[in-house]
């Protein structure tokens, strides 16, 4: 397990202990990776990130144009493997979850300690602090040490 | 909700002692339909009780047993019991520790029946 954020540690451990899930991605509605437990390629990581946030933000798009509430969840079930990806607000913004689980486990499960998990962050979040101004000399190292800090190297 | 599956909660929720039953996905641990005290979540008793009989089923079948055809919890304060039911379906009930077993066990047992 790697986060970026240390307060996401906890709630996430618990999180992996409980629901049996096998690869967690935490990110912001952009994208940007806050966690991951279970990926070995930084490649992989933001390949997901990117898709989740992309389908996260044309479901919500797709509930906007029915005249819903925002879709609380999307699963797909396979036949080895699931996905499961919700989205929450945090009081850093509004973040988004994907899991990826097997038969060992159930969807029940994994959106019973996914909600727990979603209000021990909401809870452990310091406040946000006022965003920097992003230059284009710090992207590359900001976007390296998160990689660092997600990946170990 | 279906009928069917209000009538069979509703024969295991007559038993003395049952504070309430639902049907839940045995794989997917999400709730059919339920019968429950408004105090009960019945989202997470069915994830953790499908999430339980799961589990035993996997022991019993490493131990070359047969899948368990009734689970019995007992906890301080009362009791869980699950039944499995045909199309891959849990007859769940939670009951005081009072709660007359044998005959909710029947009850859920039919209603399990009922529901192939």
């Amino acid at each position: 397990m790697r986060v970026i954020e240390p307060w996401v540690a906890a709630p996430l451990r618990t999180f992996l202990a409980e629901s049996g899930a096998r690869l967690v991605l935490l990110m912001t509605t952009s994208g940007q990776v806050v966690a991951q437990h279970g990926f070995t390629r930084s490649l992989d990581v933001m390949s997901a990130a990117a898709l989740g946030a992309g389908i996260t933000a044309s479901t919500e798009e797709l509930a906007r144009i029915l005249g819903a509430p925002r879709f609380g969840a999307l699963v797909h079930q396979g036949t080895r493997q699931g996905l499961f990806l919700g989205a929450f607000d945090t009081p850093r913004g509004r973040w988004i979850g994907l899991v990826a689980f097997g038969p060992e486990t159930s969807v029940g499960l994994v959106q019973l300690f996914f909600d727990q998990m979603a209000s021990e962050i909401a809870e452990a979040a310091p406040p946000a602090a006022a965003p920097a101004q992003v230059l284009a000399e710090n992207f590359e190292h900001e976007l390296n040490a998160s990689l660092r800090a997600l990946f170990g190297r | 909700m279906s009928a069917r599956y209000v009538e069979a909660l509703e024969r295991v929720g007559r038993v003395r002692g049952i504070r309430g039953a639902l049907l839940v996905h045995a794989e997917d641990g999400l709730v059919v339909a339920e019968a429950l005290l408004e105090e009960v979540d019945a989202r997470a008793l069915a994830a953790l009780s499908a999430g339980l009989v799961a589990r035993l089923r996997r022991s019993a079948g490493h131990a070359g047993l047969r899948p368990p055809a009734f689970v019995h919890l007992r906890g301080e304060g009362g009791m869980l019991l699950a039944v499995p039911a045909p199309d891959d379906l849990l007859v769940v009930a939670i009951a005081d520790s009072d709660a007359n077993v044998g005959l909710a066990r029947l009850e859920m047992l039919e209603a399990a029946g009922r529901l192939g």
